[in-house]
């Protein structure tokens, strides 16, 4: 394996990590503060990548698509937020899955009314398509090292709101103690509102980005909701640090893992059965790094809660 | 009032109870019409009801259910259509998982069961039962296609790759079956895996000079658009499946000079072809997939049938169906011993057509390929 493959892996690894990390970072925003369990966050992720198709087929314009991901996504949030989240704070965690659950299916069901049953078309804007050259004669796509970037100027955009602003420190207080904000004036309906809100507009926003090179269709949210989940688990619910270094962690366990498993294989397997053992291992991979992270740190890697 | 009613009842119960038709036909279609596959079965439904539409035959019905791509729930549907609907003919089924669950079980019960689309090496072999007919395919098929296709077309190192489960399996097995030479690389991806960055640098590592990869529905419309982003600019081969109407209209542009093989193309040079493709754009105002074809060709199958024999006669019906006396759109079209069909496979081009991405032919890939399991189906 060479040094440029494994740089163009590691590289890979961090940019499924950084889009890993905008579902994560609302989804663990979401438990930490309200603490509510939301499957519905795959679904917001496709109303995301919806809204950026559409609006990106009506006017070319990718940047007005993205813009209208995030909007949609948070006005979809929102209002989520206030007709049928609002009732499930005081609930069990069971409640909450199984009304967010109903969530995922009318929202589904919602999209292909709307859009009709066949995937979309969304495609990378020409100014970001196309290989760049990075030093050391690595050919990258140019529009993954855009999702990098963006992604990594995110966290650092969430970094500052939370711990600079005085909605962060509303949230960082909301998640030590709930009843306390609210007894101390704090509006908590709307305080509520605007983290759903904000995860969600995190979420469309990934899902527009990734929309761009991956397929836009029903359903395209539940598999990156599972991932999510894991990387909550592993980087402790609540903490953005968490999320972050989680999304790495699994991005990167996740990429170099298919990448580096059957070759390890083929050492001593051959190559059909190396590829077939090594691909199933690679994808125990990730679930297999949550669960060492558990034995040893139970509540995660940053997490607080006991 | 309660004499009225009671009559009412008595009258209705028995009216109820007299076949709706007494000669006709009933037939079963479960079918995907949602979820994320469900492109595949919307068009395979839309084509068949086309066909039904066209006859303009009164002694057919069809019964049009959703199996959301789930096994449980096509065997669910089965049970009641054989059971509670009182069907002839079951049909419709997408993929090859839930045929498996629902064929065997389906013919055991004697009724006929005619596939639009998935046809897998175990009900081609020794699964193989009088009553089932694929009228599309063997699943084989269009993967050997395509290995014919490189074989003949002088690649000498491509880089395979596919979902592992089990047609993405018997897809690379398909391949390798006639394309003998040396392979760049062979890698089975997870099934649903939707960033292939990993892959595609693989492939860019790996010195080959073409790439064929099985990957339907979005798993195809990911790779590709990855695949034209990245740089490697190697020649890519495919079966149909990831080129059909429905998703290049998802992938767009990244397709374009991308050869695929398929049994079918709007514009094979026929009259029946003409006329079905003229009318399922004045039906529906879409171009037709292979998958809407299929359809269309399984509704026309079962009503030549039914022009030739009695439903009833099961003996004859199977006689009538095997012998294929119908206007295919692909052309010739007959079955071979294991009721799957023998026909040309040809390589289709993604070209663009005006302002539409759509495929044309530009050869034949195999011609009259039956499928390599005849001979294990002992019928």
């Amino acid at each position: 394996m060479s040094a440029i493959l494994l740089v163009e892996q590691i590289l890979n690894g961090l940019q499924s990590g950084v889009m890993l990390f905008l579902m994560a970072a609302g989804l663990t925003l979401v438990f930490g503060v309200m603490g509510l369990i939301n499957l519905a966050h795959g679904s917001l992720y496709m109303v995301g990548a919806f809204a950026a198709a559409s609006i990106a087929a009506a006017t070319g314009s990718f940047v007005l698509a993205l813009v209208a991901a995030l909007a949609a996504a948070a006005v979809a949030g929102a209002l989520i937020e206030l007709i049928v989240i609002r009732r499930l704070y005081a609930r069990d965690h069971l409640d909450q899955v199984l009304a967010t659950f109903a969530l995922i299916l009318i929202l589904s069901e919602g999209t292909r009314w709307m859009f009709g049953s066949f995937p979309l078309y969304l495609d990378v804007p020409s100014w970001l398509s196309g290989p760049i050259s990075l030093p050391g004669g690595i050919q990258y796509p140019l529009y993954r090292l855009a999702i990098i970037v963006a992604g990594l100027a995110v966290a650092a955009g969430l970094f500052l709101l939370i711990s600079r602003t005085r909605l962060g420190i509303r949230i960082r207080a909301g998640e030590a103690d709930r009843e306390m904000i609210a007894a101390l004036g704090v509006d908590i309906s709307k305080l509520y509102t605007m983290v759903f809100a904000l995860g969600a507009a995190l979420a469309g926003l990934a899902g527009a980005l990734v929309g761009a090179i991956q397929s836009v269709q029903v359903g395209m949210g539940e598999p990156v909701l599972i991932l999510a989940f894991v990387v909550v688990v592993i980087g402790g619910i609540g903490s953005i640090k968490g999320a972050f270094v989680g999304a790495l962690l699994v991005g990167l366990t996740d990429t170099l893992g298919g990448v580096l498993l059957p070759q390890l294989f083929a050492l001593f397997l051959d190559p059909s059965a190396a590829a077939t053992v090594g691909a199933s291992l690679a994808s125990m991979a990730i679930y297999i790094l949550m669960a060492v992270v558990l034995v040893l740190r139970p509540s995660g890697l940053f997490g607080e809660r006991a | 009032m309660k004499m009225t009613k009671l009559a009412a009842l008595a009258t209705a119960t028995m009216l109820g109870g007299l076949p709706a038709f007494a000669e006709g036909v009933k037939v079963g279609m479960i079918t995907t019409l949602s979820g994320g596959g469900a492109g595949l079965g919307i068009d395979a439904r839309d084509g068949f009801l086309l066909a039904v539409k066209m006859a303009g035959r009164d002694d057919l019905e069809v019964v049009v259910e959703d199996d959301q791509r789930k096994p449980e729930i096509a065997v669910q549907l089965a049970d009641k259509m054989i059971q509670s609907e009182k069907v002839d003919v079951l049909t419709g089924i997408i993929w090859s998982n839930l045929a498996m669950a629902v064929v065997p079980a389906a013919v055991a019960q004697d009724k006929f069961y005619l596939s639009v689309n998935a046809a897998p090496s175990a009900l081609a072999g020794k699964g193989c039962h009088p009553n089932y007919f694929s009228v599309a395919y063997q699943n084989d098929n269009l993967h050997e296609a395509a290995g014919a296709y490189l074989a003949s077309a002088g690649y000498k190192k491509p880089f395979i790759l596919a979902p592992n489960y089990p047609a993405g399996k018997d897809s690379l097995t398909g391949f390798k079956r006639f394309y003998e030479g040396e392979l760049a690389g062979e890698i089975y991806t997870k099934l649903g895996q939707t960033d292939y960055a990993a892959e595609i640098a693989q492939i860019r590592a790996s010195g080959a000079d073409s790439v064929f990869f099985f990957l339907p529905g979005g798993m195809g419309i990911s790779f590709m658009k990855q695949y034209a982003d990245s740089g490697v600019d190697l020649p890519v081969v495919g079966p149909a499946f990831s080129f059909d109407q429905g998703i290049l209209g998802a992938v767009g542009k990244a397709a374009l000079g991308v050869k695929n093989t398929s049994q079918w193309n709007k514009d094979i040079d026929n009259a029946a072809n003409s006329a079905f493709v003229a009318g399922f754009q004045a039906e529906y105002g879409r171009l037709p997939s292979l998958y809407a074809s299929q359809g269309y060709d399984t509704a026309n199958l079962l009503i030549s049938a039914m022009d030739k024999a009695d439903i009833k006669d099961a003996a004859a019906f199977r006689e009538a169906l095997k012998s294929a006396d119908f206007a295919s759109v692909r052309g010739k079209f007959s079955f071979a011993d294991n009721n799957h069909p023998v026909q040309d496979i040809y390589v289709r081009e993604v070209i663009m057509e005006g302002d539409v991405i759509t495929n044309k032919i530009v050869g034949t890939a195999m011609e009259d390929r039956a499928n390599a399991y005849v001979d294990m189906c002992k019928m």
